[in-house]
C-alpha cells in the first residue's frame, strides 16, 4: 500500500465543512427501518414512516452527492484526498464481497450437508418431523408440506445471454475508460453509453427471468432452500447491479456535462471497479447457482 | 519510539469555524469531536446495559420468580449482552480510534470525515431501535425485545415476535456504522500517516485497530446476511433455516459464529493495541517485541476466522470437524502467550510506577489470564459437554469482556483523559475505582465458574436449590461493582467539567510518541502541518 | 430465603467452605464418559493453574523489585538480544506448543473419539424429542412413548408455598434406562433447539428440529439422575428438566413390560367409541399438561404471543370439511399440524389418539367455548392413517 509521498508533507488535507447530511440520513434510515418492522408486523402506520425514510434519503442522496459534486469540480481534493477515496471504495467493495459471501456459504452448506443429511434420514431412521418427505435430493429440496414441486432454471438460456451481456459491459466500460485517459471524449461517453444500456437490459432479461420462474415453473422465493438461495443471490446481485446502472448513469452524464479528466476522476473509476465486482459475483452466479 | 521535529503548531489557524451547541455535534466532520461522541455513548450505554443485568441478578439473588416473568428475562440478558458489545465495547473503541490515531500517526484529521459522522450518528438509531420494543410492549405493540440471547439462534428467532425484527435492523444499522468507521481508520493508517512513519513504526495500538478494522470488513457482512436471512424466514417464506424447506438451524449457527468468533477480537485487539504503551509508559522502559506484537495480532486475525465452531461442539458435528476446529481453536494460545510475554517483559527490569492506567492495565493481564486460561480447557471438545452453555462459559466470558474488554477501555481512558480533556482526574478516586472494581468483579464472576461446573445452565431465570449460595455471592458482587462504576462516570465528569490539576503536553513521565508532542488538549485541528518522524 | 442468602454471603466471608451446598467441581460421574471428562478437566485445570501461578509470579516479582519507588533504573532492552534471550523467549512458546497439542491434545482426541462412538454395540436405543417445554421419550424397539412434564407446583415457583428438595429438578415420567447397558441416544426436536444435558453422565447433545444427532450413555449405578436443557428454546426454558432413572437390568424389564401394557390399554381405547363427558375429562388433564403453558390454564393465552383460545375463530370452526378431511387451518389441522414457524407444535407424533381427541373436544366446550360437538379417537386415527 504506497503511502504519499513526503512531498506532501506540508500540503493541505481537505477536511469538509461541518454537515447535516450524514445526521439526516441516520434519521431516515430510523424511519425506514422502523415502518418496516412495523409494516411486516401488520401495523398500520408503518408505510407512512417507510415513505419518509425514503423521501428523507433521497433528499439526502442529492444534496450530499451535490456537495461532493460541487468540491469535485471546484478542485477542493487534490491527489492525496484522492488516494483516501480509492483507498476506502476498495474497502467497501472488499465488505461487499462478505456480504455475498455468506449467501454463497449458504448455498454451499445446504447443497453439501443439510440437503444430503435431510437424505440420510429416511434410510437410517425412517422417521422425521415430516411424514410425507420424499427424500429427493438437490436442486429438489424441501421435506415439508410446504415444500412444492418447481423445475430448477437452466443456465443455457436467459442466463447465459446475462452472462454475455455483463460481459461485455465490463468490456465496454473499459474501453471507456481508455478514452478517458486519452481525452477522447467521444470514446468515453459511447463507451458509457453502452455500458449503461447493457446493464439495463441485463436487467430488462432478469426480471422476465424471475417473472418465467414465478409464473411457469413454480420456482418462488418459499420453494425450499433451493428458491431461497436461488432468489437472494440473484435477488441482491441484481440489485447491486441495478445500483450500479444509476451510477453509471449519473457518471454519463456527468461525462456529457465535461466533468473529469485524465488525472481527476475518481468517481468513475469508483464507479467502474465496482461494476467490475459486481460482473465477477455474476461469473460465480452463473456457476454455482445455474450451472453445476 | 516516534521522535517528531515539529512541536504543536501553536494554534489553529483556521480558527475553530463551526457551529455552536447541539448543531456543532450533530454536524462535525472533526475526529475529535466524533472521538468524544463515541465515548459519551459508550459510558451511557454501559450504565444501560449493566441497569438491564443488574435486573437479571436481583431476579437471580434467590429460588423462585420475584421480580419478571421469563419472557422479560429473556429479553433482558439478549439486550444487555447486544447492548453492552455493540454499544457500549465497540463504540468505546472506536471512539479511542478516532481521538488517537490522527494524534498518534501525526495526520490533520480522519481520511474521511463526514463518513466519520455518519458512523457515529447511525449508533444512537439502532440502540433505539434495539430498546424501543421494550417501550412499545407498554403500549400494546409486540411483545417486548428480543428474546433469544445475543445469539439470535434460529428457529427460536424465526418463531420470535416483533423484537427481533427490530433487532434485525438495529444490527444491519451497527453493520453499516462498523463497516465505515474500519474504512476510515484502514484509510486513514494507510493514507495519513506523517511522513517517515512506515508500517514498522506505527505504534501498535493502531496495528491493533488496523487489524481489528479488516476482522470487521471480513465479518459484519457476514452477520448482515445471516439477519437478512432470518428476516426472509421470518416474513417472506424463504427456508435458510427450517428442515421443512431443506434448510438447517445449524447454517445460521456456522453464520453468526462465522462473525461472532472473530468479533471477540476484535473487541480485545484495540485494548491489546493499548497496553504496550500504558505499560511502557510506568515501566519507563520501550516496548518489549514491538515486531512480535504486530506479528502476533495478524496471526491472531488469521486464526480467529477458521476457529468459529467452538462454540457449538455440541449440535454433532462429525469427528473430523470436531478435531479441526479443537486444535485450531487451541493453537490460538500462542500468539496470546507472544502477547503475554512482550507485556510482561515490557515491565521486566522498568523503574514501574503504579497510577490508575498501569493498575488497570496489570489487572487487565491477570484477569484476562484467567479468561484466555479457561477460553483453552473450552476449545475442548470432551470437556465442553460440560462446560458448555453452562456458567462456566458465562464466567469464562466477562472475565474477558468485563475484565479484558471494559478494564482495558478503563485503562485507556485514564491514560488518555489528561490528553482529551487537559485536566488531570483525581488518583485517589481512581485507585479506588480500580479496586473496588477488581473485588467485586471478582466476587461477581468467580462463583460462575463453580456453578457452571456444578451443573447451572445459562439463561435460566429460576435454579435448583443446590445453586443458591453461589447465586447469592454473585448478585452482591454484581451490585458493588455496578455501583462502583459510578466512580469512573464522576471522575470523568470532573476532568469533562474543567476541574483537577491542568495535564501537561506530556502527561506522564514515560510517554512516548507524537500524541504526547501536542497541547493537552490537543487544538481544534490536530497536525495541521504534519510532523516528520525519524 | 432472604436471610438465608445473606448468612451465606457472612458465611462464605468467613470462608466456611465446608456448607453443603457448595460444590466446586463436577458432580460425581456415572458414565465411562463422564469419567473421562472429569479426569480430563482436572487435568486441564491443574495444568492451566500452574501457567497461571508461574506467569503471574514473575509478573508480581518483577512489580515488586522493579519499581520506581524503590529507585530501580529502567533497563534499555526492547526486544531478546543474544542467544540466551532468545532462548528464553521461545521457552515458553515451546512449552504452550507442547501443552496444547502433547498434554492437552492426546487425551482430548482419545475422549472425542470415544464420545462419538455411538454406533458399536449399542444394547438398545431412546428417542429423545424436545418440545416447547417437556420432553418426550421413544422406546422405538418396545413401542413405548411418553411425555416427560416439570412437577414443580406453580405455588412453589411463585414463592408462595416452600420449596421441594428437587425443585425443577422433577419429572412426571422419567426416562427408564438399564444400569450397564450401552444405550444409543437419538435427539430430535419438534419447534426450536433443545439441549439434552445429564451432567453425571458427561453427555450434552443438542436436539435439532427436523435433524437427529445421537449420543450414548453406559449408566454404572442405579440411581436417579438430573439435569436440565441446555439450549435457550423460549420462556420455559429453565423449566424443562431432564431425569433419568437407571435401574438393574430385572427392575427394568419389569418396568417396560409394565409400561407396554399400560400403553397397549390405552391404544385399544382409541377403537371404542367414548362419550362427551369421558373426552372433557381426559381433555382437561391433557389440556393442563401439554396446552396451558402456553394458551394458559384458563384459556387466555399471552397475546401477542400465544392465541386465546376462548373465543378463538379456529376452536370455534367447524371441525372437519363435509368429506370427513381437516379442514385447512381448521382446529384439527391445527393440532395435529401445528403451524410453521410458530411456537404451537405438532402434535401428531407426540400425543395418542385418545388424547387428540379428548383436548380437541375439551377446548371447543371449555373457556367459554360452547360448540357442543366432539371428536372421537377412531376418527383421529383415520385421520392419521390416511396422511401416511
Ligand atoms: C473478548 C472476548 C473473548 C476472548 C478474548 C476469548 C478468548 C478465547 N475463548 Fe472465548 N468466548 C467469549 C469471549 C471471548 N473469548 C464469549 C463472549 C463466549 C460465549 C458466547 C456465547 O455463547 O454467548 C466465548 C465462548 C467460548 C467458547 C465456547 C464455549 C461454549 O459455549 O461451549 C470457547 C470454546 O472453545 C472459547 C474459547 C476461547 C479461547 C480458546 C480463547 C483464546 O483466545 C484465549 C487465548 C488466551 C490464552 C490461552 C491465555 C494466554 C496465555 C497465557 C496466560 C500465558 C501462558 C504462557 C506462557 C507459557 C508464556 N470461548
Ligand atoms: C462487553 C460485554 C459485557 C459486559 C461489560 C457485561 C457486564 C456484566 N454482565 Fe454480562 N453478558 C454479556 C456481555 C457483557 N456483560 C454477554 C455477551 C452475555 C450473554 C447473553 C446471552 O446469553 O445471550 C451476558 C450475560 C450475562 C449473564 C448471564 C445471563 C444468563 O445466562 O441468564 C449475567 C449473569 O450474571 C451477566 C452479568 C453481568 C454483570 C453483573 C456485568 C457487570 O459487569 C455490569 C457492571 C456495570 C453496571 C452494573 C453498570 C452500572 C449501573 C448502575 C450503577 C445502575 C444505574 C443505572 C443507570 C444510571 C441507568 N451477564
Ligand atoms: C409452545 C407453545 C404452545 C403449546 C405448548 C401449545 N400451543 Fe397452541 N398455539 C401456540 C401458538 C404460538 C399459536 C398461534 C399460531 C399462529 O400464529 O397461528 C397456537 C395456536 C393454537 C390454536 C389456534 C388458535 C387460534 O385462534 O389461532 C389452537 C386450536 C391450539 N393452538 C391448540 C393447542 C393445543 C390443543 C395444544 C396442546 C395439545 C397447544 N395448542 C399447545 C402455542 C402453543
Ligand atoms: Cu428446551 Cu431449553
Ligand atoms: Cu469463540
Amino acid at each position: 500500500m504506497s503511502t504519499h509521498s513526503a512531498s506532501s508533507h506540508g500540503t493541505h488535507y481537505y477536511v469538509p465543512r461541518p454537515s447535516h447530511y450524514p445526521v439526516t440520513l441516520s434519521g431516515a434510515l430510523f424511519l425506514l427501518a422502523l415502518g418496516f418492522v412495523l409494516r411486516i408486523n401488520g401495523f398500520a402506520p408503518g408505510p407512512w414512516f417507510m415513505l419518509a425514510g425514503a423521501a428523507l434519503i433521497l433528499y439526502v442522496l442529492f444534496g450530499w452527492f451535490g456537495a461532493i459534486i460541487g468540491e469535485s469540480v471546484t478542485r477542493a481534493y487534490g491527489r492525496w484526498e484522492d488516494q483516501s477515496f480509492r483507498h476506502g471504495m476498495v474497502w467497501f467493495i472488499a465488505s461487499e464481497v462478505a456480504f455475498f459471501a455468506a449467501f454463497f456459504g449458504a448455498l454451499f452448506y445446504v447443497r453439501v450437508i443439510s440437503v444430503p443429511d435431510l437424505l440420510n434420514l429416511l434410510p437410517n431412521h425412517g422417521w422425521t418431523l415430516y411424514p410425507d418427505y420424499q427424500g429427493l435430493s438437490w436442486p429438489q429440496s424441501g421435506a415439508g408440506p410446504k415444500a412444492m414441486a418447481f423445475t430448477p432454471m437452466g443456465a443455457w438460456g436467459i442466463p447465459a445471454l446475462n452472462t454475455a451481456l455483463l460481459l461485455s459491459s465490463g468490456a465496454t466500460v473499459t474501453w471507456a475508460h481508455w478514452g478517458l485517459l486519452k481525452n477522447n471524449r467521444f470514446q468515453l461517453n459511447l463507451g458509457l453509453f453502452l455500458t449503461v444500456v447493457l446493464g439495463f437490459t441485463f436487467l430488462g432479461f432478469q426480471a422476465w427471468e424471475y417473472h418465467h420462474a414465478y409464473a411457469e415453473l413454480g420456482l418462488t422465493l418459499g420453494a425450499g432452500v433451493y428458491g431461497a438461495t436461488f432468489f437472494m443471490l440473484t435477488g441482491f446481485h441484481g440489485f447491486h447491479v441495478t445500483l450500479g446502472a444509476i451510477m453509471l448513469t449519473v457518471i454519463l452524464l456527468r461525462c456529457l456535462k465535461g466533468h473529469f479528466d485524465a488525472d481527476n476522476h475518481f468517481a468513475f473509476e469508483g464507479v467502474a471497479w465496482y461494476w467490475h465486482f459486481v460482473d465477477v459475483v455474476w461469473l460465480l452466479l452463473f456457476v454455482f447457482v445455474y450451472w453445476l | 519510539m516516534n521522535t517528531a521535529t515539529t512541536t504543536a503548531n501553536g494554534h489553529a489557524p483556521h480558527g475553530e469555524h463551526h457551529p455552536a451547541g447541539l448543531l456543532r455535534w450533530l454536524t462535525t466532520t472533526n475526529h475529535k469531536d466524533i472521538g468524544t461522541m463515541y465515548l459519551t455513548f459508550a459510558l451511557v450505554m454501559f450504565f444501560v446495559g449493566g441497569a438491564m443485568i443488574l435486573a437479571v441478578r436481583a431476579e437471580l439473588f434467590q429460588p423462585g420468580m420475584q421480580l419478571m416473568q421469563p419472557e422479560f428475562f429473556n429479553q433482558l440478558i439478549g439486550v444487555h449482552a447486544l447492548v453492552m458489545i455493540f454499544a457500549a465495547l465497540m463504540p468505546a473503541a472506536t471512539g479511542f480510534a478516532n481521538w488517537q490515531i490522527p494524534l498518534m500517526i501525526g495526520a490533520p484529521d480522519m481520511a474521511l470525515p463526514r463518513l466519520n459522522n455518519w458512523g457515529f450518528w447511525l449508533l444512537p438509531p439502532a440502540a433505539l431501535l434495539l430498546t424501543m420494543p421494550f417501550v412499545l410492549a407498554l403500549f400494546g405493540i409486540g411483545d417486548g425485545a428480543i428474546a433469544t440471547g445475543w445469539t439470535f439462534y434460529a428457529p427460536l428467532s424465526v418463531q420470535g415476535g416483533i423484537g427481533v425484527d427490530f433487532a434485525i435492523f438495529a444490527v444491519h444499522i451497527l453493520g453499516i456504522s462498523s463497516i465505515l468507521g474500519s474504512i476510515n481508520i484502514i484509510v486513514t493508517i494507510f493514507n495519513m500517516r506523517a511522513p517517515g512513519m512506515t508500517m514498522m513504526k506505527l505504534p501498535l495500538f493502531c496495528w491493533g485497530w488496523l487489524i481489528t478494522a479488516f476482522l470487521l470488513i471480513a465479518t459484519i457482512p457476514v452477520l448482515a446476511g445471516a439477519v437478512t436471512m432470518l428476516l426472509t424466514d421470518r416474513h417472506f417464506g424463504t427456508h435458510f433455516f427450517t428442515a421443512a424447506g431443506g434448510g438447517d438451524p445449524i447454517l445460521f449457527q456456522h453464520l453468526f459464529w462465522f462473525f461472532g468468533h472473530p468479533e471477540v477480537y476484535i473487541l480485545l485487539l484495540p485494548v491489546w493495541g493499548l497496553m504496550p504503551h500504558v505499560l511502557a509508559t510506568f515501566s519507563r522502559k520501550p516496548v518489549y517485541g514491538y515486531k512480535a506484537q504486530v506479528y502476533g495480532f495478524v496471526a491472531i486475525g488469521i486464526l480467529s476466522v477458521v476457529v468459529w465452531a467452538h462454540h457449538f461442539f455440541t449440535a454433532g458435528l462429525p469427528v473430523p470437524a470436531l478435531l479441526y476446529f479443537m486444535y485450531s481453536t487451541m493453537s490460538i494460545s500462542l500468539p496470546l502467550a507472544v502477547l503475554f510475554f512482550c507485556w510482561i517483559a515490557t515491565m521486566w527490569r522498568g523503574a514501574m510506577s503504579f497510577e490508575t492506567p498501569m493498575l488497570f492495565a496489570t489487572g487487565f493481564i491477570v484477569l484476562f489470564g484467567i479468561a484466555g486460561l479457561t477460553g483453552l480447557v473450552l476449545a475442548d471438545v470432551a470437556a465442553d459437554a460440560q462446560y458448555h452453555h453452562s456458567y462456566f462459559v458465562v464466567a469464562h466470558f466477562h472475565y474477558a469482556l468485563f475484565a479484558g474488554g471494559i478494564m482495558g477501555v478503563m485503562t485507556g481512558v485514564y491514560y488518555w483523559l489528561p490528553k482529551w480533556t487537559g485536566r488531570m482526574y483525581s488518583e485517589t478516586l481512581g485507585k479506588w475505582h480500580f479496586w473496588l472494581t477488581v473485588l467485586s468483579f471478582n466476587l461477581t464472576f468467580m462463583p460462575q465458574f463453580f456453578l457452571g461446573l456444578a451443573g447451572m445452565p445459562r439463561r435460566i431465570p429460576d435454579y435448583a436449590l443446590q445453586f443458591a449460595e453461589f447465586n447469592a455471592i454473585s448478585t452482591v458482587g454484581a451490585f458493588i461493582l455496578g455501583i462502583s462504576q459510578l466512580l469512573f462516570a464522576w471522575n470523568i465528569v470532573q476532568c469533562v467539567c474543567g476541574r483537577g490539576a491542568p495535564a501537561e503536553s506530556r502527561a506522564w513521565e514515560g510517554a512516548e510518541g507524537l500524541e504526547w508532542e501536542l497541547s493537552s488538549p490537543p487544538p481544534h485541528h490536530s497536525w495541521e502541518i504534519q510532523p516528520r518522524v525519524k | 430465603m432472604k436471610r438465608r442468602a445473606a448468612l451465606v454471603v457472612l458465611s462464605c466471608a468467613a470462608s466456611s467452605m465446608a456448607h453443603a451446598d457448595f460444590q466446586w467441581n463436577f458432580p460425581t460421574p456415572v458414565t465411562p464418559i463422564a469419567r473421562d471428562t472429569l479426569a480430563i478437566h482436572n487435568e486441564f485445570m491443574l495444568i492451566i493453574t500452574a501457567l497461571f501461578v508461574a506467569v503471574f509470579a514473575i509478573m508480581i516479582y518483577s512489580m515488586v523489585r522493579h519499581r520506581k519507588s524503590v529507585g530501580h533504573e529502567p533497563a534499555k532492552f526492547s526486544g531478546p538480544t543474544g542467544a540466551v534471550q532468545w532462548f528464553w523467549a521461545l521457552v515458553p512458546f515451546a512449552i504452550l506448543l507442547f501443552i496444547d497439542f502433547v498434554l492437552m491434545g492426546i487425551p482430548a482426541f482419545h475422549a472425542v473419539i470415544e464420545m462419538e462412538d455411538t454406533k458399536t454395540k449399542a444394547d438398545m436405543v431412546v428417542k429423545v424429542t424436545g418440545l416447547q417445554w417437556k420432553w418426550q421419550y421413544e422406546y422405538p424397539d418396545d413401542g413405548i412413548r411418553f411425555m416427560s412434564n416439570l412437577t414443580t407446583p406453580p405455588e412453589q415457583i411463585a414463592g408462595a408455598t416452600a420449596k421441594g428438595e428437587n425443585y425443577l429438578l422433577e419429572v412426571d415420567n422419567p426416562l427408564v434406562l438399564p444400569v450397564g447397558k450401552k444405550v444409543r441416544v437419538l435427539l430430535t426436536a419438534t419447534d426450536v433447539i433443545h439441549t439434552w444435558w445429564v451432567p453425571q453422565f458427561g453427555v450434552k447433545r443438542d436436539a435439532i428440529p427436523g435433524f437427529i444427532r445421537e449420543t450414548w450413555v453406559k449408566i454404572e449405578e442405579p440411581g436417579t439422575y438430573r439435569g436440565q436443557c441446555a439450549e435457550l428454546c423460549g420462556k420455559g426454558h429453565g423449566f424443562m428438566p431432564v431425569v433419568v432413572q437407571a435401574l438393574p437390568e430385572a427392575e427394568y424389564v419389569a418396568w417396560r413390560d409394565a409400561k407396554k401394557m399400560e400403553l397397549a390399554q390405552a391404544a385399544a381405547g382409541a377403537d371404542r367409541a367414548w362419550s362427551k363427558d369421558e373426552l372433557m375429562e381426559r381433555g382437561k388433564d391433557v389440556y393442563a399438561r401439554q396446552c396451558a403453558v402456553c394458551h394458559q390454564p384458563e384459556g387466555q393465552g399471552l397475546p401477542p404471543a400465544f392465541p386465546p383460545l376462548a373465543g378463538s375463530r379456529i376452536v370455534n370452526g367447524p371441525l372437519l370439511t363435509m368429506d370427513g378431511k381437516p379442514l385447512p387451518d381448521g382446529h384439527v389441522d391445527r393440532v395435529l399440524n401445528g403451524k410453521d414457524g410458530t411456537a404451537m407444535q405438532a402434535f401428531r407424533n407426540t400425543l395418542d389418539d385418545v388424547e387428540l381427541a379428548a383436548v380437541i373436544t375439551f377446548e371447543r366446550n371449555s373457556f367459554g367455548n360452547k360448540q357442543g360437538d366432539m371428536i372421537q379417537p377412531a376418527q383421529i386415527k383415520a385421520l392419521r392413517e390416511e396422511a401416511k
